[in-house]
């Protein structure tokens, strides 16, 4: 059962999430990001979903666990719809948005091909066993969103990189992308970290959440203080010195 | 393998991902000019120095916290305590790299300082406020 430290935590976030939302709306730029926006109401409602879940049906219930896993599953193809709207804000000057979509459509489904493809296997292993380990299914669990934040690490890297050459001067972009790689850095490391050092489970319960505001308060800080129009020169932030 | 494989990489661009941000929260505020009250609180004459840093948070620390730049300020902190660390190991061995951790030290003072100057006003809005009703 969370503690009192992870309700904080979460309704921290789930207020963040919010306020990402109204102050996009605020700033008239809720149709502009449109797809970040209906990520960040979606997690909100989740949160929501997981708290009514977890107080109906309890924290070891197989309703919560289910729950917990699959939205977490279909908040991360969210996040693969909120970083190909960034690709698409980015590339739209160059008329290239809908083949740079195509290709990470195509990639988020080889990754969901990969994952389904180490999860079939192992579960063939299984077969012959009649009662399916659970520690065993959470770890296929956890291998699966290893290589789904590890691939949207990857997309936004390529992303940056890519804003880079085009010196992209909008502020706020810059940030709202960069926010977003550094999400996806912490995530895609802590599952890796959690793969490889099982015994370390009572760190997971502090690190996950609190990395989960990440996020949402960098974007809120992006919406809010950044105006659409503030520009940056790319070479500021180059980190070799010119 | 994978994992471990993932794990440094992850690790590695987490850095990069880091240095960047901060560079942009930094480069964002660079433009703004100081006024020259918060000029002569600061000490800072010309241009910011690293030795300014911690002063001007200081300061900072004595002013009502505005919640939205609270975010920025820690991710600017933290930058300026990874660049203290990289001056003290790294920049000794690399000499070009002491000039630019100084002028990032800098960068980081000047960010504090454009912070202190908000938060000022953001004060000084509060009490008007009040003194109204």
């Amino acid at each position: 059962m969370p503690g009192p430290f992870q309700y904080l935590v979460w309704f921290l976030c789930t207020l963040l999430e919010v306020s990402v939302v109204v102050c996009s709306a605020a700033r008239g730029s809720f149709r502009r990001y449109l797809s970040l926006n209906v990520y960040m109401f979606a997690a909100c409602f989740v949160n929501l979903a997981r708290f009514k879940i977890l107080f109906t049906y309890g924290y070891l219930s197989p309703e919560y666990g289910y729950f917990y896993y699959y939205s977490d599953l279909l908040l991360t193809i969210g996040l693969y719809c909120a970083l190909m709207g960034l690709y698409s804000r980015v590339f739209e000057e160059m008329g290239a948005g809908k083949y740079v979509r195509l290709g990470a459509v195509l990639l988020l489904l080889g990754t969901a091909a990969f994952s389904f493809a180490i999860v079939q296997q192992s579960s063939s292993r299984l077969a012959g066993h009649f009662v399916v380990d659970s520690r065993v299914m959470g770890h296929l669990v956890l291998e699966a969103s290893q290589n789904l934040y590890f691939v949207g690490l990857v997309l936004t890297y390529v992303l940056w990189g890519a804003m880079l050459k085009l010196r992209e001067t909008r502020t706020r972009l810059i940030q709202l992308v960069l926010a977003l790689g550094l999400y996806f850095s912490v995530f895609a490391a802590s599952y890796a970290l959690r793969n490889l050092y099982t015994s370390l489970d009572g760190v997971w319960p502090y690190l996950i959440p609190i990395s989960g505001c990440l996020l949402p308060l960098a974007w809120t800080y992006a919406f809010w203080r950044i105006p659409e129009d503030a520009r940056i020169t790319p070479s500021r932030l180059a980190v070799a010195p010119r | 393998m994978m994992a471990a494989f993932i794990l440094v990489c992850s690790v590695v661009t987490l850095l990069q991902f880091f240095v960047w941000y901060c560079r942009s929260l930094i480069a964002a505020s660079a433009k703004e000019a100081l006024s020259p009250e918060v000029r002569d609180v600061t000490g800072i004459a010309r241009a910011a120095s690293g030795e300014d840093f911690t002063r001007v948070m200081q300061l900072l620390q004595l002013c009502p916290e505005r919640p939205e730049d609270r975010g920025s300020i820690q991710a600017v902190g933290t930058y300026f305590g990874l660049l203290n660390f990289m001056r003290a190991t790294l920049a000794r061995m690399i000499p070009s790299m002491r000039a630019w951790t100084e002028s990032e030290r800098g960068s980081c003072a000047y960010f504090a300082a454009i912070a202190l100057e908000r938060r000022i006003a953001f004060s000084r809005g509060m009490l008007a406020q009040q003194m109204e009703s």
